[in-house]
């Protein structure tokens, strides 16, 4: 397990309601360096609304979020990955009419602001480098197909180049094995922990499957309906009992999160 | 204006706010429950507005009259059924495109079906019986039959209301106009329900029609004049929304109502007929309204639909051997001169085909790569065209400082109205740049003083050597070459595939950094300089210019182009605009009935050929195992 003193995000009292409904409830949490950091809980606990207000798709109603010291709250999602924070998706999203090495070289021409470029070919742009990406995930076999007819566990590599292309200092993962096999997801977990150690990258990634959560995670912190409820390493939240009582529920916790995952 | 007066308009607007209120609804209804802007829906109006012509003069009478009303709103809801059966559930899962296309392409054919049918002539109907009269209100006079229309909408209304609430079809068409998948999971009939609502949304157009020939001739050109005013309706209303289209209908009947009755109003240094920008005013009250609420008044967001496109191929860099082809196009253009000396007549062809392939390429850049289908490209053409013209009408300029200031008047366009544009998308953005080409055209077209109105500006010709029109060939050829090269090399560049990232995944694109808003807007303005050109040109090439030239018609010809040529691929919009414009100028003047004509292309092309010439083309070639 790696702290170090200065954390490169921090969330302090995040808060965001839906209606009448609080999605995240006065949550704080921060990363250190290199720290590979899983967020846990069951359905509707506000996984994903966290993860958006980290992203900048949504704002938060109050709270604040600092990056490496600066805040973020607010921003556009393409502020943010400026920071030097790359996202990637639950359900994998690249540029379709693309081919997996133009997707990258597309990162990286943005990365380099040269988007408004109107005369060099894109083709041209970045091409070494969008190779030596493709080829740290894997892909560079698979570099001038289109990336619409790859398989889904490949595009989730895809995606983790493109996320790469920034050389981000955090990286913010949303299932990234969902919609995989159980053989894909220890080894695309596998790929992600390398590469983060390598280059000194901290990972906040939301994950199902307990499994791939205990082998790999640094540390754990868990939500449940909306609130922080636990935050240590493996052994302390498999000891934790309000952990298992939301996992495995008494009679009472179960009717209360039925009706919670009603609304979300 | 006195409040007599004022009050007296009120109620003027009241009476027409009832008519827009019954085309509407028919509309908003169809739109909420099948997801499809039926551009068709004036159209069975219009024929509400002959049938019920023919049963008030052929029977004559109460009967023939009021029971002709009646009997006009059945025939135009069995009309709507057939149109449903026999078309609309052949596109519900095609794009939004491929629909507003489909029933434009009605328009056509029944514009031409009415032509057939009624003939040319206005024609008017009698006055109704038992509202022929007038009363004094307000010191003025007001036809009875007025009073009449004030009640019925709002009859129409609650009509319309305790169905959607008390019935069992009403909880069905709400159930779904909010997520018809749903609907259809439940075990619903969707056949039945779609047909249904369709059917009952053309007898609503039908009785507005009908309605209204005791006040107005029925007339061919209603269709696209009731079409606009029940899209402005059903946007500021708000898309599915039945008071949203009433509360709207009285909006823009008072506005348009209050133009009227403020008529001339003296600035102290300038004067303004404010009677002469009703149309002005009401597209306006409309971008307005979907810039400030999207979804209009009382709507609200729509699920996406799933639409199944044909996914893009990537872009490739041209083969030698399509580069070869290119060469060899445009060596025989430039001969063409040459080969043409003894039938001049092959030169204006030419021009005109040249033109519209630098309209088409220019729309197809954000159509295709842009995924902004524009419903209003003609609005940046009529921008460069009438820009030209005026400029040597009022201030002699040459024509070569004309044809420069026409695209940047077009740029300057693109970029005020592209702004508000790509803050929308899929069928909003089509209607807010229909509504913006509205606003151009009306603009000139009661702008007399200035723009000339219906009459358009003449003597625009070329000075020498570019009368002739060999010289003004080889002009046209080399700003074409120019423009359709310039953007190629766009698409190419790290600019088009922003363009295209942005189109493909716009969650994906702004998460690597890309601001897919300020893109789209560029390429926006790019495509209204470009079309810009093709506008200047215009106006030179035919001497004169005028509003038929830059209405709807316009936009939706240019839409032909590109999917006719395929609008996944780069060459298509050159094909297309090529064989539409060769087609236009051949066949098309060889009969009276051309707009039926144009109409069976479109419906042949959206059903059968939705790839285009040039996508059918490569992908008949793939499957020979080339490469092109």
């Amino acid at each position: 397990m790696s702290v170090s003193d200065l954390s490169v995000l921090e969330l302090r009292a995040l808060s965001k309601s839906f209606g009448g409904v609080h999605a995240v409830r006065d949550v704080s949490f921060e990363i250190g360096k290199g720290e590979f950091l899983a967020m846990i809980g069951p359905n509707g606990a506000g996984k994903s609304t966290c993860f958006n207000m980290i992203n900048g798709q949504l704002a938060p109603d109050s709270g604040e979020i600092l990056c490496e010291g600066r805040s973020i709250a607010g921003l556009a999602p393409r502020d943010i990955w400026r920071l030097g924070v790359g996202r990637t998706f639950q359900v994998a999203a690249t540029f379709g009419s693309m081919t997996v090495i133009e997707n990258v070289q597309m990162a990286l021409i943005s990365h380099t602001r040269e988007t408004f470029r109107l005369w060099r070919p894109a083709a041209s742009h970045h091409r070494g480098r969008a190779l030596e990406l493709l080829a740290q995930v894997g892909m560079e076999e698979a570099a001038d197909r289109p990336s619409r007819e790859l398989a889904y566990g490949d595009v989730k590599r895809v995606e983790l180049a493109i996320a790469l292309a920034n050389d981000p200092r955090l990286l913010l993962m949303d299932e990234p094995t969902a919609g995989m096999g159980a053989g894909e997801r220890h080894g695309l977990i596998e790929l992600v922990k390398r590469l983060v150690v390598e280059r000194g990258i901290s990972v906040l990634f939301t994950e199902h499957s307990m499994d791939v959560v205990f082998a790999f995670a640094d540390r754990i912190i868990v939500l449940a309906r909306g609130r922080l409820i636990a935050d240590g390493d493996a052994a302390a939240i498999r000891d934790n009992a309000e952990v298992r009582e939301v996992y495995f529920g008494t009679g009472k916790t179960f009717a209360l999160s039925a009706s919670q995952g009603a609304k979300a | 204006m006195t409040l007599n007066a004022f009050l007296f308009q009120v109620l003027n607007g009241l009476s027409s706010a009832s008519g827009l209120f019954l085309i509407a609804a028919g509309l908003s209804l169809i739109f909420g429950v099948t997801r499809i802007v039926n551009l068709a829906h004036g159209s069975l109006y219009m024929l509400g507005t002959y049938i019920a012509y023919t049963f008030a003069t052929k029977i004559g009478g109460v009967t023939g009259f009021w029971g002709g009303i009646v009997a006009t709103a059945i025939i135009v809801g069995i009309i709507g059924a057939l149109i449903e059966i026999v078309l609309l559930r052949r596109i519900y899962r095609a794009p939004e495109l491929f629909q507003l296309l489909a029933t434009f392409a009605l328009v056509l054919v029944i514009n031409d079906a009415a032509l057939w049918l009624w003939g040319p002539a206005d024609l008017l109907g009698p006055r109704a019986p038992g509202f022929r009269g007038a009363v004094e209100i307000l010191g003025r006079r007001l036809p009875t039959y007025d009073l009449f229309l004030i009640v019925i909408g709002p009859l129409v209304l609650l009509a319309l209301h305790l169905t959607l609430t008390r019935t069992r079809f009403g909880r069905l068409i709400r159930a779904a106009t909010q997520d018809r998948e749903m609907v259809g999971a439940l075990g619903v009939n969707q056949a039945v329900l779609f047909t249904s609502v369709f059917a009952l949304g053309a007898a609503l157009a039908g009785l507005g029609g009908a309605l209204q020939i005791a006040r107005e001739p029925a007339n061919l050109a209603t269709d696209l004049i009731a079409l606009g005013d029940a899209f402005v309706v059903v946007v500021v209303g708000g898309m599915g929304s039945i008071p949203g289209a009433y509360l709207a209908a009285v909006i823009i009947a008072e506005v348009k109502a209050l133009c009227v009755g403020i008529g001339v109003v003296d600035f102290g240094f300038f004067t303004i007929n404010f009677s002469k920008f009703t149309l002005v005013a009401e597209f306006l009250v409309m971008a307005i309204v979907l810039i400030v609420r999207p979804y209009g008044l009382l709507g609200k967001a729509q699920g996406a639909v799933r639409s199944i496109a044909e996914p893009e191929e990537p872009i490739r860099p041209a083969t030698p051997l399509l580069k070869a082809l290119g060469i060899v196009v445009l060596a025989v253009l430039l001969c063409l001169p040459l080969l043409a000396q003894g039938s001049p007549y092959l030169l204006v062809l030419g021009i005109d085909v040249l033109i519209a392939v630098i309209f088409a390429t220019s729309l197809h850049f954000i159509m295709g790569p842009g995924g902004m289908h524009s419903f209003g490209h003609a609005a940046y053409f009529g921008l460069g065209a009438y820009g030209a013209a005026l400029l040597v009408k009022w201030l002699a300029f040459p024509m070569g400082v004309a044809l420069i200031a026409a695209p940047l008047l077009a740029l300057a366009g693109a970029l005020l109205f592209g702004w508000f544009a790509v803050r929308l998308s899929g069928v909003y953005l089509a209607m807010l740049t229909l509504a913006f080409a509205q606003i151009v055209w009306a603009a000139v077209f009661q702008w007399e003083g200035f723009t000339g109105g219906s009459n358009g500006v003449i003597g625009v010709w070329p000075p020498p050597p570019f009368d002739k029109s060999w010289a003004y060939f080889l002009l046209t050829l080399v700003l074409a070459a120019a423009a359709v090269l310039l953007l190629r090399r766009f698409l190419f560049a790290p600019f088009g595939y922003a363009m295209r990232a942005g189109r493909d995944s716009p969650l994906r694109a702004e998460a690597v950094g890309i601001d897919v808003k300020r893109v789209h807007w560029l390429a926006f303005a790019i495509a209204g300089l470009v079309c810009g050109v093709a506008g200047g040109l215009f106006a030179f090439a035919k001497g004169s210019i005028s509003p038929e030239t830059i209405h709807i018609n316009r936009s939706i010809d240019g839409l032909v182009m590109v999917l006719l040529g395929g609008v996944q691929t780069l060459t298509g919009p050159i094909v297309g605009a090529s064989v539409f414009a060769l087609l236009q100028d051949t066949v098309m003047r060889q009969t009276e009935y051309w707009r039926a004509l144009m109409g069976a292309i479109i419906l042949l092309l959206v059903l059968t050929f939705p790839q285009g010439i040039v996508g059918a083309f490569a992908s008949l070639w793939r499957k020979m195992g080339g490469r092109i």
